[in-house]
């Protein structure tokens, strides 16, 4: 017998005392918990994730369309960077004025010893979450491959506010499409590790920048 | 389950030796603290934390009840998605499978993400002696590796280190491993992290081979689900160009929407943090975006005779948060070592002698390790009734009966040892059914109490050697009641 059948097998004997039950999922759990928590203007959400994204050491910013190539060029040049990571579909006119930093697209070809190289990263995000201070990346056009977002050590990630913006987690995995390779990110990388007590900055990249951009 | 603890001691020797060590005392005093406050903050933020615990316990109970279902849904989904499934029922097939397929890419070194699957089973060790270098790379993971060490904590396997203890390790045992500890490492803990993040990189940006386990499985999608801190867990899952995760049958849940419920009590409940730093989700493989190779590795281990159980299967709900380990009087003096077992605390109390059998004399001794406060049971994020189940096996180690081994039914003898114990509840049996004897008998007692000794002789010895004889009283209550009432409520 292959060890599927057997462990199939055993799993079923195990449950031979449980009985039959044929509620169908939707209905056999009771979702009594909230959908989101406490009530909120579209303005105060985004404020809320500012101050959580605040609040586990991620540096925001708040900008519009005009002042956001501006901004992440001045993001870029105080950090000193001199080589800067562009997904594909990253719209071009956010880096019209980063003229000092040399671009690198995202290349299924480049070794993770070449990514290690390079200074900065520039991505949109798929969804930001204000409870929990989270950005999540979905591997969309203007987010590209997981790994360039985890290699260089500067990270600036670029929020539509307030259409990017839900206030809880399960309205974010609403939003989300399960089949994508997916990154929630909560402010640096960080450990609990020593003496249980956080400390930002571990293997992920220990500078993230947030710009919160509005649509007009 | 692994090898790693053979041999260890029963509970009440290994904590009496543990409980005298200062310095273990006074780190894990001071790690549990800082969490349980913090833990308890960020639970409070969430009003409807009740009602989410409540969810968590539900889609636990129904996956299990459905576990077969679940499994082959999930592989079906993982197999649609471009993984390989494969199943292993035990530690040893479950190495095997693993040594193979490292051997198959043809590399001797894998990076790994912390995983207690991988612990449960002993896989370092199984690679190691096919000639495969498994690193940890998770910040504890790589103290308790670096200083030959066990792990003492689901979450932060190192908590018995200070940070004292810690940047020793690192100057002592870095360069034999790889590049060596920075010159004039303090025991800062932003230094000891930097000094982890120089270290690993180089595993990292060379891994062919990257090896984890995971929190989730969702079946109706085929995703899995790592939840971590520090990002090395991302560099595992992304930077290699094969990945193998082994994981338990008991992590599928049904539904990506189930995540909406764990995504927010895990957290809080391990971290205390509103949510943990990354959380990586993948389905399959992605052209072009990580790993091309995707090995699915699920283990039973024992997992379908804990199921067997109608009281102990509770414990298949857990979801290695460790809030039960921060807030146990026990853990937080003996330690995670004394529990022999690489789930320490109160959910190892009841997990390991399910996983394990109850035949070893640790396993026997680990449904004592407990004061049965309870503490455990109320922060438990899937409200797993630990007390309940510890006072289950407590009464299988003494009365024996039947179990499920190796998914075989067998009957268990009671345990050796426990003579005593079981001659007591005889009499006690007796005495309460004799009414008459039982009133002869306090009498006696209550006349003769100035004779009595401090502690009891024979087999009693030890259970008094940490416990006062609780004095009796002058007179019996029965006597009592009967000279100052008279017995007139009798009348009603």
């Amino acid at each position: 017998m292959s060890s599927r059948d057997l462990i199939l097998g055993r799993v079923r004997r195990a449950l031979a005392d449980v009985p039959q039950d044929d509620t169908p999922y939707e209905q056999a759990i009771d979702r009594a918990y909230l959908r989101e928590h406490g009530d909120r203007t579209t303005e105060q959400t985004v404020d809320l994730l500012a101050e959580n994204l605040a609040d586990y050491r991620a540096i925001v910013h708040r900008t519009d369309a005009d002042g956001l190539p501006g901004l992440i060029a001045r993001l870029l040049a105080e950090r000193g960077s001199r080589t800067v990571l562009v997904p594909d579909g990253l719209p071009p006119q956010w880096l019209t004025e980063a003229a000092d930093a040399t671009r690198v697209p995202d290349r299924a070809a480049s070794t993770p010893h070449e990514l290690d190289e390079i200074d900065s990263v520039v991505t949109g995000c798929a969804v930001a979450v204000a409870e929990t201070g989270t950005i999540v990346l979905d591997g969309g056009p203007d987010q590209g491959r997981r790994r360039i977002t985890l290699v260089p050590d500067h990270h600036v990630c670029v929020v539509r506010v307030p259409g990017q913006v839900v206030s809880s987690v399960p309205q974010a995995l609403e939003r989300l499409t399960p089949g994508r390779p997916q990154t929630w990110i909560s402010g640096p990388s960080a450990t609990s590790d020593i003496e249980l007590d956080r400390v930002e900055g571990v293997h992920g990249p220990r500078a993230l920048e947030v710009v919160l951009v509005s649509e007009e | 389950m692994s090898g790693t603890f053979v041999g260890m001691p029963a509970f009440p020797k290994a904590a009496h030796d543990a409980v005298r060590n200062k310095t273990l005392r006074g780190n894990l005093r001071h790690a549990t603290h800082t969490i349980r406050d913090k833990r308890a903050r960020a639970v409070t933020e969430l009003e409807d934390w009740a009602r989410l615990r409540e969810a968590g316990k539900q889609i636990k109970d129904h996956t299990l009840r459905h576990l077969d279902r679940y499994l082959v849904q999930l592989e079906e989904a993982v197999t649609a998605a471009g993984g390989i499934v494969h199943w292993a029922a035990d530690a040893d097939e479950a190495n095997r499978i693993v040594t193979y397929l490292v051997k198959a890419t043809g590399e001797t070194e894998v990076v790994k993400v912390k995983s207690m699957a991988t612990q449960e089973i002993g896989l370092n060790e199984a690679l190691e002696a096919e000639g495969i270098h498994a690193y940890e790379t998770d910040l504890a993971e790589l103290i308790v590796q670096l200083g030959k060490d066990r792990p003492s904590h689901i979450l932060v396997p190192a908590i018995h280190r200070n940070r004292g203890e810690i940047r020793d390790i690192f100057k002592r045992e870095m360069g034999e491993w790889g590049r060596p500890a920075p010159e004039g490492l303090t025991d800062t803990p932003a230094e000891l992290a930097e000094a982890a993040r120089l270290h690993l990189r180089e595993k990292f940006l060379r891994a062919k081979v990257g090896i984890s386990g995971a929190n989730f499985m969702v079946a109706e999608t085929g995703t899995l689900v790592v939840v971590e801190s520090e990002g090395n867990g991302r560099m595992c899952l992304t930077l290699p160009e094969t990945l193998i995760s082994v994981v338990g049958i008991e992590k599928i849940v049904p539904t990506w929407q189930d995540l909406e419920v764990f995504l927010q009590t895990l957290p809080r409940s391990s971290t205390a943090e509103r949510m943990n730093p990354y959380t990586s989700m993948w389905t399959g493989t992605t052209d072009g975006d990580g790993p091309q190779t995707f090995h699915l590795v699920l283990i039973d281990n024992g997992r379908t005779d804990t199921l067997a159980d109608q009281v102990g299967r509770q414990a298949l709900r857990c979801i290695r948060c460790s809030a039960c380990l921060n807030v146990c009087p026990v853990y937080e003096r003996a330690g995670g070592h004394a529990y022999g077992s690489v789930y320490p605390g109160p959910i190892g109390a009841i997990l390991s002698p399910q996983l394990r059998g109850t035949e070893s004399e640790i396993d026997a001794s680990l449904p004592y390790a407990s004061s049965l406060c309870g503490a455990c049971y109320e922060v438990c994020p899937v409200a797993i009734d630990i007390p309940e189940v510890l006072v289950h096996l407590r009464e299988r180690v003494v009365e024996g009966g039947p179990v499920t081994r190796k998914g075989a039914k067998v009957v268990l003898k009671p345990a050796k040892g426990h003579a005593a114990e079981r001659a007591a509840m005889r009499a006690a049996r007796w005495a309460f059914s004799h009414p008459g004897a039982l009133r002869t008998g306090q009498r006696l007692a209550s006349r003769t109490r100035r004779l009595h000794p401090r502690s009891l002789p024979g087999p009693g010895q030890a259970w008094s050697a940490s416990r006062d004889i609780p004095a009796v009283p002058a007179e019996p209550f029965r006597d009592w009641w009967q000279r100052t009432h008279g017995g007139k409520d009798d009348a009603k």
